[in-house]
């Protein structure tokens, strides 16, 4: 079953909420990743996502796959922007639903922290004083705790 | 010689200044193919900030390019 995807456009969250509804489930999460006014210091006008496609959409996958087998979840599903976004568009979307709220929680905050550094995805901002940089994911890597599994 | 497919994405895109180029190359490994390309490209950032996959999978730096392969440098990462 597909549990990335990529978009170039914006799209919509309700379609992909309703899809991880399942019986067994009473916990939802979602993470919504959002276009900042501002990075660093700088004011950011918009930003231009760019993917290796055939690459980012399987290590995707299996990011997502690592968070089932981590947390026992239901059901998960990420999509991730492409191509030119402006302050507030919806950058990444991610839902998980799980028996109980914890490994929803935790399964959400994997998928989000492993997307961001493993997954072939640049990133260009355009500042309001025109210059534009490609920027580095600047957090360092968080270890996941192994408590749950 | 082998001959082989480089892609390249963001800011090795435009460095480069195309999105794919075919060429032959002697190199033993991808790390020397990288240092090659870098020196012709002009590329900033060393093999150290880079990944590299073949493809379509993440490989070793050690790997020696395949004719026929498609080659992927990867600079570091912003997704999310």
């Amino acid at each position: 079953m597909k549990h990335f995807s990529l978009s170039s456009e914006g799209f919509d969250t309700a379609e992909l909420r309703t899809a991880l509804q399942h019986p067994a489930s009473g916990g939802f999460c979602s993470f919504e990743g959002w276009v900042r006014n501002s990075n660093e210091g700088r004011e950011v006008d918009g930003l231009e996502y760019e993917a290796y496609t055939e690459l980012a959409l399987a290590e995707g996958q299996r990011v997502v796959e690592e968070a089932f087998a981590r947390y026992g979840i239901l059901a998960a599903h990420c999509v991730h922007r492409t191509g030119s976004l402006k302050v507030g568009d919806l950058a990444v979307w991610i839902g998980v639903s799980a028996a109980h709220r914890d490994e929803a929680f935790r399964a959400c905050r994997y998928i989000i922290d492993e997307i961001k550094h493993r997954l072939p995805i640049w990133k260009k901002e355009h500042y309001v004083d025109g210059d534009t940089a490609w920027v580095a994911c600047a957090h360092t890597h968080r270890a996941h705790d192994h408590v749950h599994v | 010689m082998t001959r082989i497919t480089l892609e390249y994405y963001a800011q090795l895109r435009e460095q480069a200044g195309t999105r794919s180029e075919q060429l032959t190359t002697s190199a033993g490994t991808l790390r020397e193919l990288y240092d090659e390309l870098r020196q012709r490209h002009g590329f900033l950032l060393a093999a150290d900030a880079l990944k590299v996959a073949v493809n379509a999978q993440f490989c070793d730096w050690g790997r020696a390019p395949r004719e026929g392969d498609t080659i992927v440098f990867i600079p570091p990462v912003a997704g999310g």
